[in-house]
């Protein structure tokens, strides 16, 4: 029988019941591989629930820093019985599965074409521990112990961040290390041998960071000077405005006055949050709101009301599978265009884009810049694979001495000294206006706010022409926000192409590590990975260059394709999509698959292996 | 009244209040409402009330839903910056203008549709929640600009304009935001200036949730005989539980007839709140008592008046919150950005 043999390159998939304490010895298992200096990427599949439903956690072992999901498991540690006949299937051919044999199973319940281990956890357990919350918190600990001997994995390392976990604990120190070391002989005595997947130390690691996105971007707004957040539970975004108080926790009172530079409030629902922020940002203070699909919905008449009043708003989108009773812990990227065009009447927004979680904090940071600058809201378009995972990214990075951007406000000085004050008058010819903070000055400045019934100084007027005055003002401010926003990144192919790619979030990881399997397969193709709307002139450019282009997303009517061709007006037999949208994160194979697979439809013939050299 | 422009021209013995301005400085645009509509005159009263504060007008600010009501803010205090926002979400509106600057001062004006019907999660939120606020509910019981549909006010049994029977019990929002912990509750009559001047001054020095409840009758479409909601059945059923006689602020206070049934409220800020007492088994800084008080008198079909509740001690949302004192619009990138260092402290926890 085939026997997958590999090094520091693998997927081991855990199966285990939420709440059954596995997620944390899961994760202490992928942190061990990055103390070896051995990229992870590890992804949470978890249900709806607290406890007693199944939950997966799918640790990638990638030595050449792939991030992205790969597809297929090498390695299942079958934890479940509710699931175990669906998780023997998703074992490659040649692969492992480690399971709990303190109770026969009958030779039916396996797979022939995989290796099996059995290890009699419960049993060993049973012998060691009296208490039953013991015997189960211990059992993962002591699988983790088993795994890291039959994959060569350093002792120390998981020693280490035992400690670090449980410093100044020493209670709950020295028994998981004796767990770890329990399961650790036992593999070593009976399990010699048996695995082919192994772990060895490499330097591929560096100085990367390992967080989620939702942390990185609540540090970003931490950094970006956010002082109000309002939110709403929903998953999976309320992890972020939980990390945006703990964070203004440490970081945000005054140490002499105990006094908190934030405010953070759970309002009631998703129309009282984002009117918070729309009042916050009316009054001059940066605010955010995090939410996901659902709350976007609720939210569309006072986006529309920011767009038209010109309020500041940043609102950060951690999507999931829609619609309310959707697929709230699944992955997607199906919010694009009921954010882009959210809200009643005509209206655009400006999204930006973040591949991981460095750009979660970068572009979390930038929305709250850009909100000012543009007089707008700016959402950044997150998501579940990104937000509530951890994941390998470049460490953050801020400008000592970087200031706030805060846009074109007029100030007491400035009004006392006779400069012209028209709210939604475009004094520069960029469409953006100037604007007051209420209670600036006694006698000038103050304007009424409202929708759309208004002329250049803000009086109220439902003449034809002075409405689409502003609306046409409106436009071109959003011609303005193409230079501002993040720029694409264009990869070029090692050989001209006629064929291109676009994509966005986080397919990124898998399509950096498609191009390099297509590459090698002689397949040249060239990239731009789109990081904002609107979209520059190098976006419609790309789309020129290339005869045909594939465009890569998570949602079944590929929502960015439309945006595409709606907004730079090119025929849609130019864009061909490619989509995965079944809630799990796009995968590296898939990508493939479906390129390759189109390209041969197109008739595009590989290079070959010396030509391309 | 749109048609007739408003002199500009001030009249130069017109009084000036002790910060130099005249009553005129507090006025807005004219009125694009119905002639004799109540709203008109809840308006003078907000403009009488902020002049003889000594408000300076740029430091209040007025938001608004939308409706007939939530158009007013337009018509008085023209220097103030207004937010006329979404309909039935003003609460949440000003509780963040509140949350960025908490020096200044919060009117939220409200009509019953716009409160009781589509914002009525809002309006017991921003309650519960203490933000610093004076919340008027301008209600007569009707959607005007629409045209004369019930709102969630108008009594069982009311009959429309057009004949039709409201079926559905009303809210009563003074009940509603005694339960909700409003620290300030009172209610008044659009043509009752007398006492609604005073009690629009105790809510807008009042620090916390404070809310008045205007019975404002609609002229063009809840003014008829069978609506519980016009002028001449609130004259005829109001009951006042108490008048603001006095509202001396800060400085000493003298009283010229102190007597029977006068009651003081210390308040947060130093200020006193003395009341003339009407009813004499009135207590107004007991809730439960309140609420009964309320309730009795409306199975009598009777609307109960005044200051209905007061909380001396009452606390606010930023207060909850352990706000910095300075507002948090003030704060720049020194104050709110932790710095590099840090991040790199940051970057070396996350390895």
């Amino acid at each position: 029988m085939k026997r997958i043999e590999a090094v520091n390159n693998f997927v081991v998939k855990f199966a285990n019941v939420n709440g059954s304490g596995s997620a944390s010895a899961n994760e202490l298992f992928a942190k061990s591989f990055l103390r070896m200096g051995i990229p992870v990427s590890p992804r949470n599949i978890f249900p709806s629930n607290i406890q007693g439903l199944p939950t997966w956690y799918e640790v990638r072992v990638t030595g050449r820093g792939y991030l992205g999901r790969r597809g297929g498991v090498d390695l299942m540690v079958a934890m479940n019985p509710q699931t175990w006949n669906d998780d023997l299937k998703e074992i490659d051919p040649g692969g492992y599965l480690f399971y709990d044999d303190t109770k026969p199973l009958p030779r039916s319940r396996f797979r022939d074409d995989i290796h099996v281990i059995g290890m009699p956890l419960t049993q060993i357990c049973n012998s060691a521990y009296t208490d039953a919350r013991e015997r189960q918190l211990f059992k993962n600990i002591i699988y983790v112990g088993a795994l890291s001997a039959l994959m060569d994995i350093e002792p120390d390392a998981i020693e280490q961040l035992i400690g670090e976990q449980y410093r100044g604990k020493e209670k709950l120190l020295k028994p998981n290390v004796n767990a770890f070391h329990m399961g650790r002989s036992y593999a070593a005595e009976h399990l010699q041998g048996q695995l082919g997947l192994k772990a060895r130390r490499a330097d591929n690691v560096g100085d990367k960071i390992f967080i989620d996105g939702n942390s990185a971007a609540a540090l970003g707004c931490v950094y970006g000077g956010a002082s109000v957040c309002a939110w709403y539970p929903i998953t999976p975004s309320s992890s972020l405005a939980e990390a945006f108080q703990r964070y203004c926790a440490k970081l945000r009172v005054d140490p002499v006055t105990g006094k908190n530079k934030f405010a953070v409030v759970q309002a009631e629902d998703e129309l009282a949050s984002i009117g918070i922020v729309v009042g916050a940002g009316w009054n001059g203070a940066r605010a955010f709101t995090a939410t996901s699909g659902p709350g976007i919905s609720l939210m569309q008449e006072f986006i529309g009301l920011a767009y038209f009043a010109e309020i500041p708003v940043t609102v950060i989108d951690v999507q999931r599978g829609g619609p309310s009773t959707g697929m709230p812990t699944r992955t997607q990227q199906a919010d694009i265009l009921c954010c882009a065009y959210a809200s009643h009447g005509d209206t655009r927004h400006v999204l930006l884009l973040p591949e991981d979680p460095y750009e979660c904090f970068e572009m979390s940071a930038a929305a709250l810049d850009l909100a000012d600058r543009l007089q707008t809201p700016v959402f950044v378009m997150t998501d579940l694979d990104i937000g509530m995972n951890q994941r390998l990214c470049r460490p953050f990075a801020w400008d000592e001495g970087q200031v706030y951007d805060r846009g074109k406000v007029i100030t007491e000085a400035e009004l006392e000294a006779g400069k012209e004050f028209g709210r939604y008058l475009d004094v520069d010819g960029d469409g953006i206006t100037y604007r007051t903070y209420p209670g600036t000055h006694p006698t000038r400045g103050s304007y009424f706010t409202r929708g759309t019934t208004k002329d250049r100084f803000a009086r109220y007027s439902e003449a034809g022409p002075d409405y689409v005055d502003n609306m046409q003002r409106l436009l071109r401010k959003f011609e303005t926000a193409k230079q501002l926003v993040p720029q694409p990144v264009v990869r070029a192919a090692r050989l001209k192409t006629k064929l291109g790619v676009i994509h966005y979030g986080s397919t990124s990881p898998a399509m950096a590590e498609a191009l390099d399997a297509l590459d090698e397969q002689g397949l040249m193709i060239d990239t731009l990975r789109l990081r904002a709307f609107p979209f520059s002139d190098t976006v419609a450019d790309f789309v020129a260059e290339h005869e045909q282009v594939f465009v890569v997303e998570q949602n079944r009517d590929a929502q960015l394709r439309s945006l595409l061709v709606n907004e730079l007006n090119v025929d849609p037999a130019r864009l061909m999509p490619i989509l995965h949208y079944d809630g799990t994160p796009i995968t590296a194979r898939f990508i493939i698959r479906e390129i390759a697979e189109r390209m041969r439809l197109l008739n595009v013939q590989p290079l070959k292996k010396g030509k391309a050299a | 009244m749109t048609y007739i422009a408003k002199p500009k021209l001030h009249h130069p013995t017109l009084p000036a209040n002790k910060i130099g301005y005249t009553r005129r400085d507090y006025e807005g645009k004219v009125s694009t409402l119905c002639a004799g509509c109540g709203h008109d005159s809840i308006s003078a009263a907000i403009i009488q009330a902020c002049w003889e504060l000594d408000i300076e007008p740029h430091r209040l600010a007025k938001l608004s839903g939308i409706g007939c009501s939530s158009k007013t803010p337009d018509y008085f205090l023209g220097n103030s910056h207004g937010f006329n926002s979404v309909h039935g979400r003003m609460p949440s509106v000003a509780t963040g203008a509140n949350l960025a600057n908490r020096d200044l001062i919060y009117l939220g004006v409200s009509g019953d549709g716009d409160s009781a019907s589509i914002g009525l999660g809002q309006f017991a939120h921003v309650m519960r929640r203490g933000v610093n606020m004076t919340y008027i509910v301008e209600n007569n019981g009707v959607y005007g600009l629409t045209k004369g549909q019930f709102s969630a006010t108008a009594d069982q049994g009311s009959k429309s304009k057009r004949g039709a029977i409201n079926s559905d019990s009303p809210i009563d929002l003074v009940s509603l935001a005694l339960q909700l912990g409003a620290t300030f509750v009172a209610r008044s009559f659009s043509g009752d200036k007398q006492q609604l001047v005073p009690l629009v001054k105790a809510a807008l020095v009042h620090r916390g949730a404070a809310f008045i409840d205007v019975v404002s009758p609609c002229v063009a479409f809840n003014n008829h005989p069978g609506s519980t909601k016009s002028y001449d059945y609130v004259r005829e059923h109001n009951e006042a539980v108490n008048r603001l006689d006095f509202w001396p602020s800060r400085e000493a206070i003298t009283l010229d007839h102190a007597g029977d049934g006068l009651i003081e409220v210390p308040q947060p800020d130093g200020t006193l709140l003395r009341l003339r007492k009407l009813h004499p088994a009135y207590d107004p800084i007991d809730r439960v008592k309140a609420l009964n008080h309320i309730g009795e008198h409306q199975a009598k079909g009777e609307v109960v008046t005044g200051l209905l509740f007061v909380d001396p001690r009452a606390g606010d949302l930023h207060e909850h919150l352990n706000t910095v004192e300075l507002p948090l619009n003030r704060l720049g990138a020194k104050e709110l950005c932790p710095g590099s260092a840090v991040l790199e402290k940051i970057n070396a926890s996350l390895r």
